[in-house]
């Protein structure tokens, strides 16, 4: 038994529960606190170690062979916490709404733990999709805007991701099929590295199994041309929906790329034309979908395209290979998963209670709810990449880590993307500022009015920025917990 | 006891109960069928206890049945299967009687115990002629059953469609098995597989009657392009009868297709290319044909027969791939271990619609707007069923699937794979397109529904065995990987 195990259990049990009539709020928030407790308790037990820490592995079949394998190493375990962290504050902003609110969110924060702590690459995906199923429900059900709208939006985006994981599955059966060595087939993922070690493939299979894995997570990330179900999923999705499946969930894809497509094929992503693929592609994030959010209108059209935005930087940080810009892309994963979750929290509240969130009837905000206001900078200056919060930390690892061997003169096609890349921090301070300017600022709008939520309703916000504040100025917190190579 | 006179008991005992019906007209349904469910249970009971082995069976049926791992697994399956039909069937009664002549159900007690006699003598058979009268035996059964709900419609329609295809599918198999016995000359499954490692027996002849009889058998398990009835059948018929042919009558069909296959394509066979190709265009066509008018689908019920057929199609390409060094499971274990992950699925989905019936609900999806507001409990089991037949990754649907695409990926077999997942891809839509109506709220102001204790303990039994089964299948792994060292020793 491994306290990894009852991490991911709890959440499940807790959603059993409440779907069998137990108190929702209680339960739930009873569940997610202690989840964050043991999570923090896991965290600090593995401190500086390395490698795989609280393992523990039940098989379920023998050939193949499955079973059932917990495990976590730094960067799992930084995802963890930022699950743990997001769902507490998701679960903890839910007012007046039915118990399917608190099950939905207690499922999707079980399946991306399970998805983050076990070691089988079966497991791996099958918490994912069992994450999945109650976003897309959440979003047809309770999504806002018509029913046909919210309909038409859930199907979109469960055709991408279904086709996605549809695309996945048949990359891992690949890597399970090219690594098992000769007499059995097994999908636990430290055989697959260990042969992999042994018996590299050559480098131009490596490069196609990579493409295929790269599409398969990268439509689950929204990697351009596969984001479009994205943006309109997190502006309809309900609070605690866009909260957890653009601040945790969308992880999933960037971290099976980290722990499973990189150790397996480490020449994959430097084979000549995956390489220039996944340029253009994590170029199309950062600049055509920077230019499409400066273009929104309404506030969560801003953070919905900016979540698909950001996520080119992640790329940019898994394209380049190097320790520190891998380091980076964690540590922006992570950043990126609290801030965004911060800001679609708020989002949601300013809705609930001005009915709108278009620019041109918004304004002055800032003279009747301060610490709202106050809450909402931390999340936007996050975002673009203020130094002293954590997703500066993330960007500028990147960033640096692509110019580790640097000729004036002879750039990389990595360090041009970089520096074409950097224009997109200036896109971010364009469409943040201007929303915070034009929600905040200003005289008052007529008939817009506004408080500050009640102090406990505050709580969650408040332990999302703290994290920012926190991670953002000790990012060794964060780096300690990395000290293995990636 | 032996396993046969415990078969041979059961048969007896359906006949016990037709001829008490017609002495003693007013003993009450529930009697009858708690009887029947009695028996079955003891049946299964004194079957487990039984010695598992061919030399405990009688003398003279030996050189026809056999008790090796495969027909163990399949007799058990029949009697549970049995069992769940008999009590779905008393928990329909009070519905299906108003579709009855005198509002009498005897032969829909008795019925099921001659089927379940006759599955358990089919998974035994060692030759041909054994398999064509235990299969008689199941089909003519359900003809009647078929056809049971006598003033609705769609039952005669259905009895009629059945009853047709049924025996002219009998016909297609008694020529190919003649076929087969003039190639070969024999009928028992071993002198069929000696017979065809011999180059001197004819080539043409041994192909086509293989190739007529695998037609013949593609009729009773629902394989494209011999599916045609399925959907107006199975939704014509009782449910519970819908949910036998489903998993009952599929198995049957499958358990035959694996003894012959096991003969046709043994190493050395002359034959087994071709029909190795021949059951891997089958197979695609059937997963495919199944899953893409699925999607079209107003009516549950009808989707569900879809559905089956589509399930079909993955069963059929597990059968084309043989067995693999890199994997513990023979091709008849993944058909084995996929009927057993069938089998709570789809009793579990059709005892929900069986419930919404006696309900007075209908069976479209627009009966199902609401379900959980109605009973949060029976939509959280319709879910699990449907997220199991979709292959979610946890629940039983998924091994079974992920155990047939590893085959198809093991053997090379690329084109049939994309059929499958193509298929399996578009079973998501349709699956989930009848849970989201379950959540739908909007616009319904229904009543709720509520379900006996009963119903409740049976429902939980079978979603407990399609997670179990989907979390932690070693077990029953196990049970079927002793049956490829058999197959392998063979």
């Amino acid at each position: 038994m491994s306290v990894l195990e009852i991490i991911i259990a709890l959440p499940l049990l807790a959603a059993l529960a409440v779907w069998l009539g137990a108190p929702a709020r209680a339960a739930s928030l009873g569940a997610t606190i202690v989840n964050l407790i043991l999570v923090l308790y896991a965290v600090v037990q593995y401190g500086g170690k390395t490698g795989l820490a609280f393992t523990c592995s039940h098989p379920i079949l023998e050939n193949p062979a499955l079973s059932f394998a917990v495990g976590a190493d730094g960067t799992s375990l930084i995802l963890a916490l930022l699950t743990a962290l997001v769902m507490l504050a998701a679960i903890w902003q839910i007012q007046d709404r039915p118990a399917i609110f608190y099950v939905s969110s207690l499922l999707i924060g079980g399946g991306a733990l399970g998805a983050f702590l076990t070691t089988d690459v079966f497991f791996i995906y099958a918490f994912h999709e069992l994450a999945l199923i109650p976003t897309f429900l959440m979003i047809a059900l309770h999504g806002r805007a018509e029913p046909a709208q919210r309909k038409a939006v859930a199907w979109k985006a469960t055709i991408y991701l279904g086709a996605g994981s549809l695309v996945l599955l048949a990359g891992l059966v690949w890597l399970v099929l090219e690594f098992s060595g000769g007499s059995k087939l097994t999908f636990d993922l430290e055989a697959l590295r260990n042969q992999a070690k042994l018996t590299p493939l050559p480098d131009a299979k490596q490069g196609q199994i990579f493409f295929l894995l790269l599409l398969g997570f990268g439509s689950l990330v929204s990697l351009f041309p596969f984001h479009s179900w994205a943006a309109p999923a997190y502006a309809t999705a309900p609070t605690p929906v866009a909260m957890l499946h653009s601040g945790v969930l969308k992880k999933f894809g960037l971290y099976g790329l980290i722990r499973i497509a990189l150790p397996l094929l480490p020449q994959g992503a430097h084979v000549e034309w995956v390489q220039h693929a996944l340029i253009w592609m994590l170029l199309g994030n950062i600049l055509v979908m920077g230019l499409v959010t400066i273009h929104a209108s309404r506030l969560d059209d801003t953070l919905a395209n900016s979540s698909v935005m950001h996520m080119g930087y992640i790329f940019l940080g898994i394209a380049s290979g190097s320790e520190l810009a891998l380091k980076g892309a964690v540590i922006l994963m992570f950043a990126h998963g609290v801030s965004i979750a911060l800001l679609f929290g708020l989002c949601g509240r300013m809705r609930n209670q001005l009915g709108t969130l278009e620019y041109n009837k918004l304004g002055g905000l800032a003279t009747h709810a301060p610490a709202f206001t106050v809450l909402f900078a931390f999340g936007a200056f996050a975002s673009i990449g203020l130094p002293g919060l954590t997703n500066f930390a993330g960007e500028v690892m990147i960033f640096l880590g692509n110019f580790t061997e640097f000729k004036a003169g002879a750039l990389t096609p990595l360090q041009w993307a970089v520096i074409l890349a950097l224009w997109g921090v200036v896109m971010s301070a364009v469409y943040m500022l201007r929303a915070y300017r034009s929600i905040f600022h200003g005289s008052p709008a007529t008939g817009l009015f506004m408080i500050d939520p009640a102090l406990s309703q505050r709580v969650p916000f408040i332990l999302l920025a703290a994290t920012l504040l926190v991670t953002g100025c000790c990012p060794w917190l964060l780096l300690n917990l990395m000290k293995s190579a990636l | 006891m032996s396993v046969f006179t415990i078969e041979a008991g059961l048969a007896i005992l359906g006949l016990a109960l037709l001829l008490v019906e017609a002495f003693k007209p007013d003993i009450s349904r529930r009697t009858l069928g708690l009887t029947a469910i009695a028996g079955t249970v003891l049946a299964l009971v004194l079957f487990i206890l039984a010695p598992h082995d061919t030399a405990s069976l009688p003398g003279f049926i030996q050189p026809w049945h056999q008790l090796d791992g495969l027909a163990i697994f399949y007799k058990g399956f029949a009697l549970v299967i049995t069992i769940l039909v008999l009590w779905l069937t008393l928990e329909c009664a009070p519905y299906l009687t108003r579709f009855t002549l005198d509002g009498k159900l005897a032969e829909m007690f008795s019925l099921p115990l001659i089927v379940c006699a006759g599955m358990m003598w089919m998974a035994s058979a060692r030759d041909l002629v054994t398999v064509f009268v235990a299969l008689e035996l199941v089909t003519i059964s359900f003809y009647v059953l078929v056809a049971f709900a006598r003033k609705s419609a769609f039952s005669l329609e259905a009895g009629v469609k059945y009853l047709i295809l049924g025996a002219l599918s009998t016909g297609v198999l008694v020529y190919g098995i003649a076929w087969i016995y003039g190639a070969t000359g024999t009928m028992s499954f071993d002198g069929i597989a000696k017979a065809l490692a011999n180059p001197a027996t004819s080539k043409t002849a041994a192909l086509f009657g293989s190739a007529v009889l695998l037609c013949g058998l593609g009729f009773k398990v629902a394989a494209a392009p011999f599916h045609m009835w399925v959907p107006d059948v199975y939704q014509g018929a009782p449910t519970p009868v819908t949910a036998f042919l489903s998993v009952g009558s599929k198995a049957a069909g499958f358990v035959v297709l694996t003894r012959a296959l096991d003969a046709f394509m043994s190493a050395g066979s002359i034959i087994g290319s071709e029909i190795q190709a021949l059951l891997l265009v089958i197979g695609a066509l059937t997963a495919l044909l199944g899953s893409l008018p699925a999607m079209f689908q107003t009516s549950v019920k009808r989707l569900l027969a879809y559905s089956s057929i589509s399930h079909a199609g993955y069963l059929l390409l597990a059968l084309a791939c043989r067995e693999s060094a890199r994997f513990d499971l023979s091709s008849g274990g993944v058909v084995a271990f996929y009927l057993a992950t069938y089998l709570p699925m789809t009793v579990l989905g059709f005892l929900g619609l069986g419930i919404m019936r006696a309900n007075g609900l209908g069976e479209d999806l627009k009966d199902f707007t609401g379900l959980a507001k109605r009973n949060p409990l029976l939509a959280l089991l319709m879910t699990l069923s449907f997220a199991s037949l979709a292959g979610l990754p946890l629940t039983a649907g998924f091994l079974g699937k992920l155990f047939v695409f590893l085959g198809l990926a093991d053997h090379g077999c690329w084109g049939a794979l994309t059929c499958a997942v193509i298929a399996a891809a578009t079973g998501f839509y349709y699956y989930f397109k009848t849970v989201l109506a379950m959540y739908t709220t909007e616009g319904t102001d229904v009543p709720a529904l509520s379900l006996s204790t009963a119903t409740k303990a049976v429902a939980g039994a079978l979603a407990l065995a399609i997670v179990i089964l989907g979390v932690y299948p070693k077990p029953l792994q196990g049970v079927l990987k002793a049956d490829k060292a058999a197959v392998v020793a063979k």
